[in-house]
């Protein structure tokens, strides 16, 4: 399984200072142009792994082995500014929650050229009508005043379409999307879901997407990823996942998601003996894992 | 209109901080031991001539009948008359204020473009080396007080490397064609950049012992709320778009970090000021400081009551200026 557009083989991070696996070889491919679901709980490490491609671990992770392959480039191998400008070339970022992600300092309009302009080298002026181009691509109405406009003065929904334009502004092949809708509220969520998948299937973007529900993947993903303890415990198609699970807790998980068909019925928690076993198997794991830095 | 309301109560709460100041200031350098009479006859003299003088003064009046005296003339502009040197207040003041307010700007300037330079060189190899160096030189400025810094530069870049004159505020034997007392500004617009480069010499290392307190003040907050920002959404966002850690601190995070060191800058460029008072002293600097100094040595009372006044006005000003500066810097303040 190679030639996809990210591939990431046998990645381990571990916690600066206790030594602790928090990424457990992990391996992901994402072939060009589609969509893939990046599962778990809280803690599971799917966050993680986007931060690892796009270079902002926060500080107290390392990576202590592993390739992360954008295009057949090792991005753990390139010098620092080499890095970034692939990583600004070539992949986008649409953050988890619009309230933070943008700087309340500038207007939308540099926020969105920022990285044409500076990183990319376009003109102004041109940096200016793609922007534009995007905007009213995400349904903003207006998008010449909303680019003078600040922050503050912008809905949630608006903020998270307006950082959806951003990340497709630079035609990246490759986006990153960590839980663009936990921070909205639900009728927001639906929105901006489809215009994430519909901007997606335009731009033939592929697009690596966190999440914990698994609501969200049967809608959006082609393939998905299932985490547990920051090792991949299921790696399959979306159908075939849908279909049967392979892994134990794969199946727990699926269980335990709430259904619309059945709204009376009690939620389900994945079961001891589910956690236990995929415990256990991760200590096996940790047991015969040799570090290589 | 919002505006003139906020103007209009910004100047009411002025005038009542200026009323109080005049009041404590014409109490307390009233009960204070010393007259000036006493400094201005020769011992000795008899209980008849001071009785006089005191009268000719206005001095034998009571404390309130003085004060509805004077206040009422301030109010009108007039300062009174100095007793020691016999010229109108007003005059000495606003011929001392430029030295020292050039001398105050240049102190602000090097404190603002030191501490910044320190906090962001410390953000920027946080956790490193040099973050530790940047804080040890902020620990020393915050310690020493500016005075000491005073005696410090003089004893190394006026004795032991005399780099750099130790008193004055201009060389004695130069010829100054200045107008003003403005002398700084003048040299640059009079195209006259010898007379500059002199007065910014003797200006150098009383600057820069008002300055260093200061700057470690601001390196230390701004590097604190510099660290905090470094790690916001924004600023991790802006990274994923292949931007340096250098274009983050500087562009993303510190337009957000300076809004809280902005109102520290303005609180402690009022001390910066009180400051000028012994640095001016120590550097025989001819400042509005120095002329304090006489004042209350010469117990001249109306002096020290003009001089005060004019530094509460100062002080005033500053916080004006802070406050505009940060509705013009915080977008989200700017519409209110």
């Amino acid at each position: 399984m190679s030639g996809g557009y990210l591939t990431i083989r046998n990645l381990s991070a571990v916690l600066r200072d206790t030594g602790e696996r928090v990424l457990r070889s992990v391996d992901i491919d994402l072939q060009p142009g589609t969509i893939r679901g990046l599962v778990g709980e809280s803690g599971a490490g799917k966050s993680m792994i986007g931060k690892a491609v796009l270079g902002v671990l926060p500080k107290a992770l390392k990576v202590v082995e592993g390739e992360i392959l954008i295009d057949g480039q090792d991005l753990l191998k390139l010098k620092d500014a080499d890095r970034r400008r692939l990583i600004g070339a070539s992949t986008a970022l649409i953050p988890q929650d619009p309230l933070t992600a943008l700087n309340p300092s500038h207007r939308i309009g540099p926020q969105i050229t920022n990285r044409l302009v500076d990183i990319l080298g376009w003109t102004r002026r041109a940096a200016e009508v793609r922007a534009l181009e995007v905007l009213e691509e995400v349904q903003i109405a207006d998008a010449a005043r909303v680019m003078r406009q600040y922050p503050h003065e912008l809905s949630g929904g608006m903020r998270q379409r307006i950082l959806i334009a951003s990340a497709f502004a630079a035609e990246p092949k490759l986006i990153i999307a960590d839980e663009p809708t936990t921070a909205l509220d639900v009728t927001v969520q639906k929105q901006i879901l489809k215009l994430i998948s519909n901007l997606q299937a335009r731009h033939g973007t592929a697009l690596l997407f966190v999440t914990h529900d698994l609501g969200v993947v049967a809608k959006i993903c082609d393939s998905l990823s299932v985490l547990y303890g920051g090792k991949v415990v299921e790696d399959t198609d979306v159908a075939s996942f849908f279909n049967g699970p392979h892994h134990a807790y794969g199946r727990a998980l699926l269980a335990a998601t709430p259904r619309h068909t059945d709204p009376d019925a009690s939620l389900l928690p994945v079961p001891d003996d589910v956690i236990a076993a995929v415990r256990a198997e991760l200590g096996e794991a940790d047991r015969q894992w040799v570090r290589h830095d | 209109m919002p505006i003139l309301r906020v103007v209009l109560s910004r100047f009411l709460t002025t005038l009542i901080t200026l009323i109080g100041v005049a009041i404590i200031v014409f109490v307390v350098v009233r009960v204070v031991p010393g007259n000036p009479i006493a400094m201005m006859l020769p011992p000795g003299a008899s209980t008849a001539d001071i009785e006089r003088l005191s009268a000719l003064y206005g001095l034998d009046k009571s404390i309130f009948e003085q004060f509805t005296i004077w206040f009422g003339n301030v109010l009108q502009g007039d300062f009174g008359t100095s007793i020691s040197t016999r010229q109108p207040v007003l005059d000495l003041v606003l011929g001392r204020l430029p030295a020292t307010l050039e001398l105050s700007l240049m102190a602000l300037i090097i404190a603002v473009i030191l501490g910044m330079g320190a906090a962001i060189i410390g953000t920027r190899y946080r956790g490193r080396r040099t973050e530790t160096g940047v804080d040890l030189a902020n620990g020393i400025g915050l310690s020493v007080p500016d005075f000491l810094w005073g005696l410090l530069l003089i004893i190394l870049l006026g004795v032991v490397w005399p780099l750099f004159p130790i008193s004055g505020r201009v060389s004695p034997r130069l010829d100054l064609p200045f107008s003003t007392q403005f002398y700084l500004i003048e040299s640059i617009f009079r195209l006259r950049f010898d007379l500059t480069g002199n007065l910014l010499r003797h200006m150098f290392m009383p600057a820069l012992a008002l300055a260093l307190p200061l700057a470690a003040i601001i390196a230390q907050l701004l590097k604190q709320s510099l660290k905090e920002t470094v790690n916001l959404d924004y600023a991790v966002l802006a990274r994923t778009k292949g931007y340096s850690e250098t274009r983050v601190i500087l562009s993303e995070a510190l337009p957000n970090a300076l809004l809280p060191t902005l109102t520290l800058i303005g609180v402690q460029f009022t001390f910066l000021i009180g400051g000028t008072v012994i640095i001016e002293r120590l550097f025989s600097y001819e400042g509005l400081g120095n002329m304090a100094v006489d004042a209350v040595i010469n117990r001249d009372l109306p002096l020290i009551q003009g001089i005060v006044i004019l530094f509460a006005l100062i002080f005033t000003a500053i916080n004006l200026l802070v406050d505009m500066t940060y509705a013009f810097l915080n977008p989200r303040l700017r519409h209110a």
